[in-house]
């Protein structure tokens, strides 16, 4: 039971700040999942990243009901999906009412400029660290070399073919399997 | 044959209910947000303003823009607020269950097929691939995000000093710190050039037009 506690709190703490989508929470979810409460490794958490970026549905909510799941079944998932639903939820009952006023209020402008620059930072930072821990380039040439098509293949398929993420993931699947097996 | 007839029946019922509207609706569109939320912008548009009627366009436009001004997946706090609009509290509740459930399900199933087949090396070798595509995902998300948010120099230096924080004091600094340290920078910036805030949210108005096409899959 405290566990689950734990989850939904810790979850209730990255949805109260999650600005800016799924994989700028990358290093916050790491920091707290991996690092604190250890409840994956941190090889665990990467393949989450991935399952939850071929899923549909919201990055960071698919990453905490993985998480929840992998760390106590059912009920964790649950746990950890209300806890990073939680914040957006009671937030729009507030903003929904105050939403007018806070538009044009300067505090809360700048603040919103502040966060969105911070949280481009986060994402560039998730690369970096997934990178880091995949070990993606590296061991020897042959696999640099390979992973670097893969990179540079998927990033033209995306972002200037606007092919569906989901074709591209599965498309490199196969890809890995006749390489790498 | 009758019992079919009542279930139909019965379902024309519940039909009549906008709470389980609000819910079907969601339940429907949810399977189509892969990659999360800008796909699914204009889906739900179709669904609440031309087929259901719930909205207007102009209050859509709202709901849009307070969805991204409030924290989490543009998605699910569309979802929220179009029906805390309709039907209050329970309205939000119904709406979020809806969007919510299939993707819970599905990642569920997807945890626990990953769990069984993780060590078979077909496997093994397919993520080594997607794992590199899924960096291409993180790496597109942080220039989609970095064309909206990086609008002049101070933007650029609150950026680039998260990441350095996020580097070198992430094992004692907590991200969390970062992003409200990041937000006390916007003010400080913002209160000092009142002027600038104005230009870059013009830019900005400019730019989300531009990007109209919602080819956008990240966020």
């Amino acid at each position: 039971m405290m566990e689950l506690l734990q989850l939904f709190i810790t979850f209730f703490m990255i949805g109260l700040v999650s600005f800016g989508g799924g994989y700028a929470m990358i290093p916050l979810m790491q920091t707290e999942v991996v690092n604190r409460y250890q409840w994956l490794t941190l090889d665990q958490f990467t393949d989450v990243t991935a399952i939850a970026g071929m899923s549909p549905g919201p990055i960071a909510v698919n990453m905490a009901v993985s998480i929840g799941y992998m760390h106590k079944q059912l009920p964790g998932a649950v746990a950890a999906t209300l806890g990073i639903i939680g914040p957006a939820f009671l937030c729009i009952l507030v903003l929904a009412a105050f939403y007018k006023r806070m538009k044009n209020n300067r505090y809360w402008q700048g603040s919103m400029f502040g966060v969105r620059a911070a949280v481009t930072g986060f994402i560039v930072y998730s690369a970096i660290i997934f990178t880091k821990n995949n070990a993606l380039f590296g061991a020897n040439m042959w696999y640099t070399l390979s992973q670097l098509i893969i990179f540079g293949g998927s990033f033209i398929a995306i972002a200037y073919l606007k092919k569906h993420p989901v074709y591209v993931i599965a498309i490199s699947g196969l890809v890995g399997i006749a390489l790498y097996s | 044959m009758t019992k079919i007839k009542r279930l139909f029946s019965f379902w024309e019922k519940l039909e009549k209910y906008t709470l389980f509207q609000l819910f079907v609706s969601f339940l429907k569109i949810s399977p189509s947000s892969f990659g999360g939320g800008y796909a699914l912008i204009p889906i739900i548009e179709k669904e609440a303003v031309q087929q259901r009627k719930w909205l207007s366009e102009r209050e859509i436009a709202d709901v849009f823009a307070l969805a991204q001004s409030a924290p989490g997946a543009i998605a699910l706090n569309s979802a929220i607020f179009i029906g805390y609009r309709m039907k209050g509290k329970l309205g939000a509740l119904a709406a979020l269950s809806g969007i919510i459930l299939p993707t819970f399900l599905i990642m569920i199933v997807l945890s626990l097929l990953f769990l069984q087949v993780h060590d078979h090396p077909k496997v093994e070798a397919a993520f080594t691939a997607i794992r590199t595509t899924i960096l291409a995902l993180i790496v597109y998300a942080a220039l989609k995000m970095g064309k909206q948010a990086i609008v002049n120099y101070a933007a650029m230096i609150i950026c680039i000093a998260a990441v350095l924080a996020l580097y070198f004091f992430s094992s004692w600094l907590h991200p969390i710190f970062i992003i409200v340290l990041g937000a006390i920078a916007g003010i400080a910036v913002c209160s000092r050039h009142s002027d600038e805030l104005q230009q870059t949210k013009q830019e900005e108005k400019q730019q989300t037009a531009a990007q109209d096409d919602y080819s956008d899959y990240m966020i």
